[in-house]
């Protein structure tokens, strides 16, 4: 196969779309904050102090770089190509996320806000946040669906321990869309003193490409690594999607090269059983969170409920470079169900004594399609995007 | 003229009030029959809420008659309906209030053009802010519907010249930074005095309207003392609230509106 990109890839545009996506669709409180956020993010771009102390961070307390790792008897069980795992799950707090909350608070600190806010689905970012918080000492809110508060008790109270104020959602259907609305509505409330950390390529510009450019360093390192022990690029680069941070930090550094990029949603019960967060396979264009991307909505526009066996996947949305991505087929989106994923987490621990967290199995899932259409000679890098210990309790009641 | 520019033509010497209420709540039944009995009542103006489902420039009090209303099973359309049954009866100005994701899903120019035949006068989308409004100023235009944009506090000279520029009708200020819902008359008072007094500077062209926190009489004469008028939601739906649906609840609500313009009863 192969993927030519001849022009280089520069999105999104100044006012924050990725073609059609993206944009800037809050409250005019929010304006400000967030004409704001840009400038505070662009200046800090250019500042080699603001990166050094960004990657002296990630290296001496996340624990960066993560490993790139052969996953030996997972390759012989599928018998094609080689298959690497990009270590996420060995950062500090579990997965990816820390990149983001990190490099967040960082700004945040420079522009002498004093409060933080985030919001929470499967707990992670949550935690990502609160961490970097408790690091920084600083104040934390974080907003949780009451039901994923249930369903991720853990990680509320790893976040508790860590100091941190978690706010319990009960509008709407109390998980992460609720959990995002009632964020939005504090940072309105609270606009000059508090700094929202969002956790993912979501919400209103500039946040996708600041998301992004914080998890980024995923796929620099993934090439730099691979370059160094196969001396080639991949030929493909899978991850999971719910929100999307963690695929998109991993494929954005590959965009412009020949290199086959797949994103996996999460089917739920299937993409057709309406209880799906397949948000590109059966979403259609709209707003949510302050952007434009594919939703899940209505006839009436009204937003529907999805669906997913892992909190963190359980979004109606998307980002919207994702939208982008998926319109211009730069990206391939596939859906896995449930209990595919749960299938896929049992396989990765027998076969590599990895337990993956039920997001990142939906990505493993999507091997038992693609493997047998490879060959030996080809690579394939999977993110291995956080582990799943918080999963646990879940994943025991199905095995 | 338009219907909104004649009010504020017709009441220079008085507040325009302008009450906001979900369509369909508490029933389907009753948003047309609350329109006229607030007109009866004193209301110049009505922002008629098409409700979504993740409503997150709305407090809990907005998102709760939302709820009611999706499940009570409002749609856009239905709304056309209402407002056109209220025209039959009234000439009251009716600007719609709601995000853009339904109006989006319905179809942007089909929606123009049916508000337009329906009746609708102007409406206001909160989480559209002037950058991205451009994508609807066309149909509005077009159409005849008058575009309302909020400012806040913390809204820059320069884009409070913008709004005032881009609105056709008045411009809606936002009282505080914050959501919607009623609040302690201090709580508002405090910060907004100044506020107003810098929106009068750079808000030249349009008639201003003030809202947000607005909970009775006494509020809406003070923070509208140097302003056009007054705008209450949040407190007016909380009335509904708590006396649907007991036998003599819309009694009860009109009396809360005649209070709320005059500063009494209307028996």
């Amino acid at each position: 196969m192969s993927v030519i990109t001849t022009t280089s890839y520069s999105k999104p545009n100044h006012k924050g779309y990725f073609g059609a996506y993206g944009g800037k669709f809050v409250p005019e409180t929010l304006i400000p904050a967030l004409n704001d956020l840009e400038s505070a993010y662009k200046e800090a771009s250019k500042d080699p102090e603001f990166e050094k102390e960004y990657l002296h961070l990630l290296h001496e307390y996340v624990g960066r770089p993560t490993e790139l790792s052969f996953a030996d008897r997972l390759t012989n069980y599928y018998g094609g190509a080689k298959i690497y795992l990009k270590r996420e799950d060995l950062c500090h707090t579990g997965a990816h996320k820390i990149n983001n909350a990190i490099g967040q608070i960082l700004l945040a600190l420079r522009m002498g806000k004093k409060r933080i806010i985030a919001e929470t689905g499967a707990g992670q970012h949550g935690v990502a946040t609160a961490t970097a918080c408790a690091k920084f000492g600083v104040e934390c809110v974080v907003y949780m669906g009451e039901e994923d508060m249930v369903r991720q008790k853990l990680n509320v109270d790893r976040m508790q321990l860590m100091g941190a104020e978690v706010r319990g959602v009960s509008s709407g259907s109390k998980t992460l869309k609720d959990a995002t609305n009632e964020a939005i509505r504090d940072w309105v409330t609270n606009v000059d003193d508090t700094f929202y950390i969002i956790g993912s390529v979501v919400g209103p510009h500039p946040y996708p490409m600041m998301v992004r450019n914080f998890h980024r360093i995923i796929g620099d390192e993934t090439k730099r690594q691979l370059m160094e022990i196969e001396g080639q690029l991949p030929d493909y680069l899978i991850a999971c999607v719910g929100g999307g941070s963690n695929a998109m930090g991993i494929f954005y550094p590959f965009i412009n090269d020949d290199v086959h990029i797949i994103g996996i949603e999460a089917a739920g019960l299937g993409v057709e059983s309406g209880q799906t967060a397949a948000t590109l396979t059966k979403g259609k264009p709209g707003v949510l969170h302050g952007s434009m991307s594919y939703l899940l909505h209505d006839q009436e526009g009204q937003i529907e409920l999805a669906h997913s066996i892992s909190a963190g996947l359980d979004y109606p949305g998307i980002g919207p470079e994702h939208a982008y991505l998926h319109d211009t087929k730069r990206v391939d989106y596939h859906a896995v169900t449930d209990a595919e994923a749960l299938e896929a987490v049992s396989l990765l621990s027998r076969l590599e004594g990895i337990i993956p967290a039920l997001e990142t199995a939906h990505a493993f899932a999507w091997l038992e399609k693609l493997m047998s259409k490879t060959t030996s000679k080809e690579i394939v890098v999977l993110n291995c995007s956080g582990r799943g210990d918080k999963d646990m309790e879940t994943i025991s009641k199905y095995l | 003229m338009s219907r909104i520019n004649k009010v504020f033509e017709q009441k220079k010497d008085e507040k325009v009030m302008s009450l906001f209420i979900t369509a369909g709540y508490p029933d389907i039944n009753e948003t047309v029959d609350l329109i006229l009995g607030f007109e009866r009542n004193g209301a110049d103006i009505i922002e008629l809420g098409m409700p979504f489902s993740d409503p997150l420039a709305d407090g809990p009090t907005i998102q709760y008659s939302s709820n009611i209303a999706i499940s009570n099973g409002v749609s856009i359309q239905g709304i056309f309906g209402m407002v056109a049954e209220t025209r039959k009866n009234s000439e009251i100005p009716i600007v719609l209030m709601g995000y853009i994701n339904p109006m989006l899903r319905y179809g942007l120019e089909k929606f123009f053009s049916n508000a337009a035949k329906a009746g609708v006068d102007g409406l206001i989308v909160p989480d559209l802010p002037l950058d991205e409004a451009t994508m609807i100023e066309e149909f509005a235009h077009s159409h005849g519907i008058q575009l309302i944009y909020l400012i806040a506090p913390n809204t820059s000279n320069e884009r409070m010249k913008l709004s005032d520029d881009k609105s056709n009708g008045f411009v809606y200020c936002v009282s505080v930074t914050g959501v919607t819902g009623a609040r302690e008359g201090s709580e508002v008072q405090q910060s907004v005095d100044t506020f107003i007094q810098r929106s009068k500077v750079n808000i030249t062209k349009n008639p201003l309207m003030v809202g947000f926190g607005i909970k009775n009489y006494n509020d809406a004469q003070s923070i509208s003392k140097e302003v056009d008028g007054f705008i209450v939601g949040s407190a007016l739906i909380e009335i509904i609230r708590d006396t649907y649906p007991t036998e003599n609840w819309k009694e009860v609500v009109f009396n809360f509106v005649h209070q709320l313009k005059f500063g009494y009863p209307n028996q």
